[in-house]
């Protein structure tokens, strides 16, 4: 540093005028997108968590029939509305390994309702690989084996038992099966028809933009419940529970695409003003080009992040239908399904854990919703400073 | 130094997060009265710094060390530890900041009027008749012709230079002790710019209040500032007087940011008549005019014509260049001139791709000639954030144009790719990278390199250096010559920027509201301008010494309507005069 006379000062560090010229503006930024998008992705802690649940619940789809200790339809009849059971360690002060008290139902003629005593005496341990109700591993090799079981006499009802006697612990894991997929081909349909459609509108513009813009209006004024309940009432009830699940994911998709064709195509007419797809204009690529290598990719992150958005929705409509009876039906088993045995007041007061599965629609539907925000958050990792 | 100064920032650091700070150890004095200047280029800190004074940084950014000691003559006040509280009374108050964009600061739901006896009310105890009053008188004094009108506006209904006197106006409301300037003309025309400098300028005449104007013009530092404060990457490079600093700069950075300041030619060769032998492109009687689609309560089918009558030659091998300020049409001349837009019927734009060849019609070419038209004519692109795509690498835009006609195969598109970056100069090890961390510079030489890819004959170059900083500008600048002179190019160069062009241009035409008032080689152009729009920008031009002063009658005069012009030069929007040549080579839209 120099101080000169009159306030002048001159600045001693070494200087180089021919360094800015090779220098990076942003080092930060100088890596291929996947890991920008990661850098920032690692940095919404709740979308991280969630990311990595909503990966664990869908790897392990396959594999629950294992995990479960009963079949879904699996009926229990001394055990109707079992409460939950806690898997113990320590009897008696004695580590014994995990146990369960075992349970016997006396019948309350007085309030009509059945009143379970545990056996504290006699702790029935948990077997484990045991061979039980037969099932497909991985969906198509029938097998009896399972985790975890109860020993002969004795019930594991972790989350309790529903009104026939069917283990709610089991029932959630085989309905996230159904309620989990639901959702992803529901997203699939909405998008074809979503991309296809707000694409075109977006790249012609003029009359057919105008002619879509207005179709979407006119779904959108629909209210959804009645015109959801109109088309599943319209599914054949003598269809097979595989049909019915398709037919509601593909109602679920018919209705969801406006909102993401409104989103393509809005993103699409502004990425078209964008001066490196003019660029690409004058060099003389062709619309096809445009929209393959220019548009597509740019507006892809926007796209992913508003299918993380949109499949809660998905979930949601599903689990409201069939709440309402009009979704999946018996013998399928969605959590839609198992809420509507809770539809009884009374039977929640008296047996609340018949609405557990409540509980994993909501954790999957916030899980989805933070990854979404996360994504939407990350994916355009250049565009904050 | 006899009394305290107004302001002293001492040893002032800030960062964001953890990181190094941004800025580091500033110190700067602000006296009443004067003008400082913080010069800089962009990233050089000069509005954090700005920000920090006031305590409006964004919520990431710390302060880690520093003082800010504002004495406005009864006592020091400290702002960096001063209560939210008190700060706020300060505010817009003692202290009030203009910033660059004037229609980000005004509220767009609020009228003008009530957006400014805010103020007042505020820190006047001002009920909304008596503020009224004030404000309309304030708004006379920053040059509004009806206040009144003006008071009931909302920003959108005023242009870039009428928002930001309404800006001016609502920081001077208050009669503040210091006033804030963050590039307050950077968004606007030349010609607007000169008019609102010389406001500010005035008003602090009146008022002794202190000015902090930041800015990366040395231009515009040279007409007003006092005192210099030149930044570079968060520190403070060299400070002094405007005198000191312009002429006797110290700092090497000075000197290169002095040095890459282009300059208007006073002196002019002997005028000589322009014939052109072996044209490349020409514009004839080019018109476009654009249909305003009604609104709800507009007339239907208003017509916006953005060019009208244009007639440009472009000889092989030499740069021709259209000035003007926004809206003048030359963009839109440089899509019809690439056939990216079709002009009105009637005009016709011809293209040689060889001496003496017959030429293409643009207008009229069918797909496929077009595309072969193409790869004889690119367009590099203003900015360089936007015209390269964020999703690919280097390899890829270098070689994409090449991909779309079918040129060479993958190995050789690869070596073609090397050799453009090494054409541009940059290191070929930059292919495999995307351009997210690149500086505006490095990006604009890609998009030139892109651009040459085709091996193009003409290139069109829409502004290609008006974003970026200057010392980067004249080095772009240096490397559009270099390849004009080894690959034989031809350009038509679209500026706003008159120093720029006298550059790089072998012929210069002035553009205003879609027509051609002035032609001439650059030399003959500015320094014996004739039409009165070519006066007021050459007189709004800036220049980075202390002699100059902007001669505002001059730009009042050329600025206005062509109704306003003097006699021979003056139109209706109906008969406009022709474009006459009045010496051998000079063309001007003169009555004769």
């Amino acid at each position: 540093m120099t101080d000169l006379p009159q306030g002048r000062y001159v600045d001693d560090a070494p200087y180089d005028p021919n360094a800015d010229r090779e220098a990076l503006e942003r080092p930060d930024l100088d890596a291929p997108n996947w890991l920008l998008i990661w850098r920032k992705f690692r940095r919404h802690r709740l979308g991280l968590i969630s990311g990595i649940f909503l990966a664990f619940s869908y790897l392990m789809l396959p594999f629950w029939g294992f995990v479960a200790p009963y079949t879904p339809n699996e009926r229990n009849a001394d055990h109707l509305y079992g409460p939950p059971q806690m898997v113990r360690l320590f009897h008696d002060g004695k580590l014994i390994g995990p146990f369960i008290y075992p349970m016997t139902a006396e019948a309350d003629l007085e309030n009509f309702r059945w009143i379970y005593t545990s056996d504290y005496e006699n702790p029935a341990k948990l077997e484990f690989f045991c061979t039980r109700g037969r099932y497909n591993f991985l969906g198509f090799i029938p097998t009896q084996r399972h985790l975890f079981c109860a020993p002969e006499g004795a019930t594991v009802f972790l989350w309790g038992a529903d009104r026939l006697g069917r283990d709610v612990f089991s029932r959630i894991l085989y309905g996230a099966q159904l309620s989990l997929t639901v959702g992803l081909i529901g997203i699939t349909v909405s998008f074809l028809l979503g991309i296809s459609i707000g694409g075109i509108a977006g790249y012609f513009g003029g009359g057919v933009d105008w002619f879509v813009q207005r179709v979407i209006e006119v779904l959108r004024s629909i209210p959804e419940l009645p015109l959801w309940l109109a088309l599943s009432a319209a599914v054949p009830s003598h269809w097979s529970p595989v049909a019915v699940f398709f037919i509601i994911s593909i109602i679920l998709g018919l209705l969801d695409w406006p909102g993401l064709a409104r989103a393509v195509r809005s993103k699409f007419l502004a990425l078209r003003e964008e001066e490196f797809v003019r660029a690409a204009e004058m060099m003389g690529a062709k619309p096809s080009r445009i929209i393959r290598k220019h548009l597509l990719p740019n507006f892809s992150s926007h796209l992913i992040a508003s299918a993380m958005l949109s499949i809660p929705a998905m979930i949601l409509g599903e689990t409201a239908l069939s709440f309402l009876g009009l979704g999946l039906r018996a013998p399928a088993v969605s959590w839609g399904v198992m809420l509507n045995d809770a539809q009884n007041l009374a039977s929640i007061e008296i047996y609340p854990w018949t609405a557990i599965p409540m509980l994993p629609v909501i954790f999957v539907v916030l899980a989805f919703n933070f990854l979404g925000d996360a994504m939407r958050d990350s994916l355009d990792p250049y565009s904050h400073h | 130094m006899d009394k305290a100064p107004l302001l002293q920032v001492r040893d002032l650091s800030i960062g964001f997060g953890k990181g190094t700070p941004i800025i580091s150890n500033i110190s700067f004095n602000v006296a009443a009265g004067e003008t400082v200047a913080l010069v800089g280029e962009s990233g050089s800190g000069k509005t954090v710094t700005c920000k920090a004074i006031l305590r409006i940084l964004s919520a990431n950014a710390k302060i880690h060390s520093g003082t800010v000691i504002f004495n406005p003559g009864d006592g020091e006040l400290e702002l960096i530890s001063m209560p939210e509280r008190k700060l706020r009374e300060l505010r817009g108050d003692q202290i009030s900041m203009i910033f660059q964009e004037p229609m980000h600061s005004l509220s767009p739901l609020h009228r003008i009027g009530a957006q400014v006896s805010e103020v007042l009310c505020l820190h006047r105890g001002h009920r909304k008749k008596s503020a009224k009053k004030l404000v309309l008188e304030k708004f006379e004094r920053v040059g509004f012709p009806d206040p009144e009108r003006v008071y009931r506006s909302y920003p959108f209904e005023l242009s870039g230079g009428m928002r930001q006197r309404a800006m001016i106006a609502m920081a001077m409301i208050a009669k503040p002790d210091l006033l804030i300037a963050d590039e307050p003309t950077t968004a606007l025309d030349v010609t607007t710019q000169a008019q609102i400098l010389s406001l500010i300028k005035d008003l602090q005449a009146e008022t002794g209040m202190a000015v902090i104007l930041v800015t990366h013009d040395l231009g515009v530092v040279a007409n007003t500032a006092d005192r210099v404060v030149v930044m570079r990457n968060g520190r403070i490079m060299e400070a002094g007087s405007v005198a000191e600093i312009l002429d006797h700069p110290k700092h090497g950075y000075t000197k290169k940011l002095i040095d890459a300041a282009p300059a208007i030619p006073h002196e002019a060769e002997p005028s000589r008549a322009r014939q052109i032998d072996d044209p490349i492109l020409q514009l004839e009687n080019v018109s476009k005019s654009f249909d305003l689609r009604g609104g709800m309560f507009s007339k239907r089918g208003e017509v916006v014509r953005a060019v009208q009558g244009v007639d440009i030659t472009v000889e092989r091998g030499k740069t021709f260049a259209v000035v003007g300020e926004s809206g003048s049409g030359k963009s839109t001349c440089a899509k019809i001139a690439l056939g990216a837009a079709s002009p009105d019927p009637g005009g016709v734009i011809r293209f040689w791709p060889a001496k003496s060849a017959p030429p293409l019609e643009v207008q009229s070419l069918d797909p496929t000639a077009k595309r072969a038209f193409q790869r004889q004519a690119q367009m590099v692109f203003q900015d360089p954030y936007g015209s390269l795509s964020p999703r690919m690498q280097v390899i890829d835009i270098l070689t994409e144009p090449l991909e779309i006609h079918e040129i060479g195969t993958r190995s050789e598109r690869r070596d073609r790719a090397v050799e453009l970056l090494e054409q541009v100069d940059l290191d070929p090890a930059m292919l495999r990278r995307f351009p997210h961390a690149f500086s505006g510079g490095q990006r604009q030489r890609l998009s030139i390199a892109r651009a040459l890819a085709l091996e193009p004959k003409l290139l069109v170059c829409d502004e290609p250096t008006s974003a970026l900083d200057l010392s980067v500008q004249m080095q772009v600048l240096e490397l559009l010559e270099d390849i004009r002179e080894t690959l034989g190019l031809s350009y038509l160069f679209i500026s706003h920027d008159l120093a720029v062009v006298s550059r790089i241009a072998n012929e210069v035409a002035v553009m205003r509201r879609g027509q051609i008032v002035e032609q001439a080689a650059p030399d003959i152009l500015f320094s014996a301008p004739k039409h009165p729009y070519t006066k007021a920008l050459i007189a709004a031009c800036l220049e980075p010494s202390v002699e100059q002063k902007i001669d505002l009658d001059a730009v009042a005069i050329g600025a206005g309507d062509p109704e306003t012009w003097p006699e021979e030069f003056a139109f209706q929007a109906s008969e406009v005069p022709p474009l006459t040549e009045t010496e051998p080579g000079h063309l001007v839209r003169i009555q004769i």
